[in-house]
């Protein structure tokens, strides 16, 4: 009979692998395409004449807002089929994983639903974003206090 | 009277007859391999309900509507209802039962309750507890995403090993048989239940790989026990391994039993979508509807024809639950089998 081990072995050869090289080509156009139009917004609401600081909140806003309608429209998972990374790791990605659940939990009710689900995806990124921002500021107060 | 043979082998010598069965589906499934087998097809993936659950449970009511308006019965004259599906609790099945109020027996089988509940219809009315048995599942892609995987809409990339989770469903209306299969009505033969089997695969998204060994198990155990050969089968129809899974299968079957399926074997998971929607199907249909859908859409009816005559079909399902691979398990997979015979 085959062993546990010699099967992972047939699995191995049996599974195809991801198509390393074109999605990574890929993730790469498609990501690169969101940080440009990240710095188009940037460029034309700095010609408007809006201050620096205002137009820094403003292009983040625009893109999650854009990634929010795309993710309602069913449009956002079909272009991230392809991109992969390229639209999970822009903020893009932190929008469509907040929205995504909103939506699919709205059978179950507006509190218990939506309410309870809606950082299911996200949950984690946000756990460990503050976590990491918590060990980040001490070691920076300490390298401030000590030198 | 049903007499056990070898190991694990019931034959069933009054072979009950599917006398009506019916698959129904989705958009996406109505217009593949089997376009036009479906009894009713669904281009609402909602199907006008409020939830994807109450999509599921619509489906399988269908699937168990249009089978006993085939069959030209009421629900009052059927004496036992064997379904299952793939939601927590079973819910899909008890939920369309509600309707049918025909006595409820809920399975779980994961994807192998299409044979499951054929199965144990069989010998039920071969044991004589019930003159009329109706057997069914569903699966609905939507309501397995969200129970199983992620939201719709996240936007994140499948595995090509990961299977798609069909929107359909099927179900068959079993009676107790003469002994002999009667022209055009196939008939349950003989039962093979599986024995849990678990190779130590814990990638969810590789069913196919998990439930393969299960699946050699249990055709390499009815081989022997039967003391017959593949070539003596038509058809030797697993569901649903999908492409990995029936590869696989092939290799376990000539390593661990020396027995070669050649051109004798099929499975439901490679024979429902159209080649051409590779890109998102990946490794080929899975869930309790897509063996369901071919047993009931495509294969019974071509057993009517005589088209095929002895087909041994094997539901094979994947026992995980939604936290056992993120608590490191690996994934327990059985197979069930049938033989089903025609004339």
């Amino acid at each position: 009979m085959t062993s546990p081990e010699n099967y992972k072995k047939m699995v191995e050869e049996a599974s195809p692998n991801s198509k390393l090289a074109a999605n990574t080509i890929k993730a790469f156009l498609i990501g690169g395409l969101v940080c440009i139009l990240g710095e188009l917004f940037y460029m034309l609401l700095r010609r408007l004449g809006l201050p620096e600081e205002q137009v820094r909140m403003l292009v983040p806003v625009t893109l999650i807002g854009i990634a929010v309608v795309l993710t309602a429209l069913g449009i956002y998972d079909k272009i991230a089929r392809h991109a992969g990374a390229g639209t999970i790791v822009p903020i893009t990605g932190f929008a469509n994983a907040v929205a995504s659940p909103a939506m699919e939990f709205q059978s179950e009710g507006r509190i218990l639903g939506t309410g309870a689900n809606i950082f299911k995806m996200a949950g984690p990124v946000i756990v460990f974003g503050v976590g990491s921002a918590v060990v980040y500021g001490v070691v920076y107060w300490l390298l401030e206090v000590r030198f | 009277m049903a007499e056990r043979i070898g190991l694990n082998t019931i034959i069933l010598h009054g072979k009950p007859k599917i006398s009506a069965y019916a698959a129904v589906g989705g958009s996406m499934e109505g217009d593949g391999q089997l376009k036009g087998k479906f009894a009713r097809i669904f281009d609402d993936d909602t199907l006008g309900q409020d939830s994807w659950e109450k999509a599921e449970s619509f489906l399988q009511q269908a699937a168990a509507q249009e089978t006993l308006n085939i069959a030209g019965l009421e629900p009052k004259e059927i004496d036992l209802h064997f379904a299952g599906d793939l939601l927590g609790q079973c819910s899909a099945s008890a939920f369309s039962a509600r309707s049918l109020s025909i006595p409820f027996v809920g399975l779980y089988g994961a994807c192998s309750t299409m044979a499951l509940s054929i199965a144990i219809a069989a010998m039920s009315l071969e044991s004589g507890f019930a003159q009329k048995a109706l057997a069914g599942t569903s699966s609905h892609y939507c309501a397995a995403e969200k129970q199983f995987r992620q939201p719709l809409e996240y936007g994140g990339q499948r595995p090509p090993t990961a299977q798609w989770t069909a929107t359909a469903a099927g179900a068959c209306l079993l009676e107790e048989g003469t002994g002999q299969p009667a022209a055009g009505v196939p008939c349950v033969s003989q039962v093979h239940f599986g024995k849990l089997v678990d190779l130590g695969v814990v990638d969810a998204n590789n069913m196919g790989a998990a439930m393969a060994p299960a699946a050699a198990d249990t055709i390499g155990g009815f081989l022997r026990d039967t003391q017959s050969i593949v070539g003596d089968y038509d058809l030797i129809l697993t569901g649903d391994l999908g492409s990995v899974g029936s590869d696989l299968l092939r290799q376990l079957l000539l390593n661990d039993w020396g027995v070669d399926l050649s051109d004798r074997h099929n499975d439901c998971g490679n024979m429902l979508y159209r080649a051409d929607e590779a890109n998102e199907i990946n490794a080929g249909a899975s869930g309790c509807g897509a063996s369901a859908a071919v047993l009931c859409g495509d294969i019974l009816s071509r057993m009517a024809r005589a088209e095929l005559k002895r087909v041994f079909f094997v539901g094979t399902g994947a026992l995980l639950s939604c936290v056992s691979p993120l608590q490191g398990e690996s994934i327990p997979a059985v197979a069930h089998g049938i033989l089903l015979e025609s004339r």
